[in-house]
């Protein structure tokens, strides 16, 4: 028999129960949709997040200060790193809140104070103008580069440069726009940098938030991290009083939780197709019972055994098939959806898409075959003979 | 030609063994036509399933066509009831489901022909029982006669030597019984071996030769025309 004619059989017998079809399908459907959405939002934000981190510089090391008022460090001071071991370049930022204005607009933003270098340790992308200067930092200008957001909200336009923005009752004047950001964790649409030398007068303010230090080359990221170690606990003496991270070790953590997240995702997905084939299965037999006398008479005019085995198994891997791809469609369309709440850059991959159908398919012979062999192997007389 | 030599077959019932056919020798020769008459458990069934292929004998021999059904696989054995015999049953046995025409094909589907080919043989058939008209018809939707007339279409598709008939008659009104009997009878003509199983003695009569059948064992032969 030919391959054509046993799939034509198997599917006249599947559209002949209808509704038994669609249900049993469904376990495949449910478990299809859930593999595709978990992996696919797994990997859309495994993407993301270690895109972000590694637009940081794969060079990065930064310090949190968290040391009382009483205990600072100065951004003269933090400079003197710049040149030793392993470090390259250095920069120290300070931020806060606050409401900025221009005009009648206003706004809640984040207003950080910055030096020069924070740009280059960064990598912060201009739309227009330029980042602060060396000059403005020393001199103390009131000059500022503000987020794509904080333009478009006081000024209905990207296209502000020399506009004024008020900051606590200054005046300063917009000498760059950052391009929009599409970071999770830093968001600079919101933030307007100002020179750290005018923040720490203006919000009267002598500490610093945080150091970063690009290392000389990645190799030396470990040698800069010691650098900077040994240095902030010479100066605030005691170890509570900052934290010192890298960046390998930020991915190295996110890693790991992504890592968990997908194994604890992939078995539940693992679960719920295992429960769909059991499901096939038991209809399998269900429908073989029934349809033991249909096997006897096909036996009896010259059905071979493998005829009838192959005619079953098709039923079933059809069953599981149509399962998955009805899954994988509606996990498109559920990955439209995620993308528009989660607003992040989802793909169905094609690896992902083998991975469901492959698994789905394989999950209609493991749980087929029994069902199959058990048809094939009636005796044509005892299968005539059932009532 | 079909050789039985000495066939038995025991079935269990529970405890009791139960000897459905206890020495049964035949011999029936090419395009005969041979009814096989017997009281309800005499046995005849079985011998007709062994004779089908359908179930294999416990002891004794059996030939078909010089060849030992006993040493046969399962596919050959598929194979022969394929291509060398036609079933027809008391419950017609048509697939419910499909349309006469495609009842009818079915056998040509497992014999791997081409569709051409099955359309023109199914076609041929069928038009030989005279439903031509009713190819598109599902069992259901035919009388009795004509399901009948259907499963001989379907016997007659792969151009079988020998015709098993259990009961043919069995299901049916005496008017579509006659009209099928005419027909196994005009089957023989053409050189069909045809074995029938029976217990009415009218239809019994119409064969060539009568073997009778009590507890499992030949009781008599007889050519028509009586003498025994």
């Amino acid at each position: 028999m030919k391959l054509s004619q046993a799939l034509k059989m198997a599917m006249m017998s599947l559209k002949g129960n209808k509704m038994r079809s669609f249900l049993t399908m469904l376990g495949i459907i449910i478990g299809v949709l859930a593999v595709t959405l978990l992996i696919s939002v797994v990997q859309g934000a495994t993407g993301e997040i270690t895109g972000q981190v590694e637009s940081l510089g794969s060079n990065l090391v930064f310090a949190q200060i968290t040391s009382p008022k009483t205990v600072y460090i100065t951004v003269d001071d933090v400079m003197k790193l710049e040149g030793m071991g392993g470090i390259d370049i250095v920069t120290a930022s300070k931020s806060g809140s606050s409401t900025v204005k221009a005009g009648t607009e206003n706004k809640s933003a984040t207003v950080e104070g910055v030096t020069a270098q924070y740009n280059q340790v960064m990598n912060l992308d201009l739309l227009y103008g330029r980042f602060l200067a060396p000059l403005d930092v020393e001199a103390k200008t009131n000059n500022a580069v503000i987020g794509y957001k904080v333009a478009k909200d006081l000024y209905g336009t990207t296209k502000c440069l020399g506009n004024s923005v008020n900051i606590k009752g200054r005046d300063f004047t917009v000498i760059g726009v950052l391009d929009e950001g599409d970071s999770m964790i830093s968001s600079t649409d919101s933030t307007v940098y100002i020179p750290l030398l005018t923040y720490q007068r203006l919000f009267n303010d002598k500490e610093l938030g945080a150091i970063y230090v690009s290392a000389e080359n990645a190799d030396a990221v470990d040698t800069a991290e010691t650098t900077l170690d040994e240095y902030l606990l010479k100066e605030l003496g005691d170890e509570d009083y900052f934290t010192v991270i890298n960046q390998s070790a930020i991915l190295d953590a996110m890693d790991q939780i992504l890592g968990v997240m997908t194994t604890l995702l992939a078995g539940i997905a693992a679960i719920s197709l295992l429960v769909g084939g059991i499901g096939i299965m038991n209809i399998m037999l269900v429908s073989v019972s029934e349809r033991t006398r249909e096997i006897g008479i096909r036996k009896a005019i010259g059905a071979q055994k493998s005829d009838i085995m192959i005619q079953f198994l098709i039923e079933s891997v059809v069953l599981s098939v149509a399962g998955g791809l009805i899954g994988i469609l509606l996990g498109l369309i559920g990955l439209q959806i995620f993308e528009q709440i989660m607003d992040i850059n989802l793909v169905l991959t094609w690896s992902t898409t083998a991975l469901a159908l492959g698994f789905s398919a394989g999950v209609g012979i493991v749980f087929g075959i029994g069902p199959a062999n058990k048809a094939a192997n009636l005796k044509p007389i005892d299968a005539l003979r059932y009532e | 030609m079909i050789e039985l030599t000495d066939i038995k077959k025991t079935y269990l019932m529970g405890e009791t063994e139960v000897h459905a056919l206890n020495g049964v020798s035949l011999v029936i020769p090419d395009g005969a036509f041979v009814a096989i008459i017997g009281p309800s458990g005499s046995g005849k069934s079985t011998l007709m399933n062994v004779i089908g292929c359908l179930d294999v004998a416990d002891e004794g021999t059996y030939k078909l066509d010089g060849q030992y059904v006993k040493d046969m696989t399962e596919r050959q054995l598929g194979t022969i009831r394929n291509q060398k015999i036609g079933f027809i049953f008391q419950q017609f046995n048509l697939l419910p489901k499909l349309t006469a025409y495609e009842n009818v094909e079915l056998p040509l589907i497992y014999q791997g022909l081409s569709h051409d080919e099955r359309k023109q043989r199914t076609i041929e058939s069928l038009t030989k029982v005279g439903l031509a008209d009713r190819m598109d018809h599902k069992p259901t939707e035919l009388s009795g006669g004509q399901q009948q007339r259907v499963a001989i279409a379907r016997a007659l598709a792969t151009h079988p030597t020998l015709i098993l008939a259990d009961e043919p008659t069995g299901n049916l009104d005496s008017q579509s019984g006659k009209e099928i009997m005419q027909m196994l009878k005009d089957l023989n003509a053409e050189g069909r071996g045809i074995v029938l199983i029976t217990h009415d003695t009218w239809v019994a009569s119409q064969a060539d030769e009568q073997v009778r059948i009590v507890d499992g064992q030949i009781e008599t032969k007889g050519r028509k025309g009586g003498a025994q």
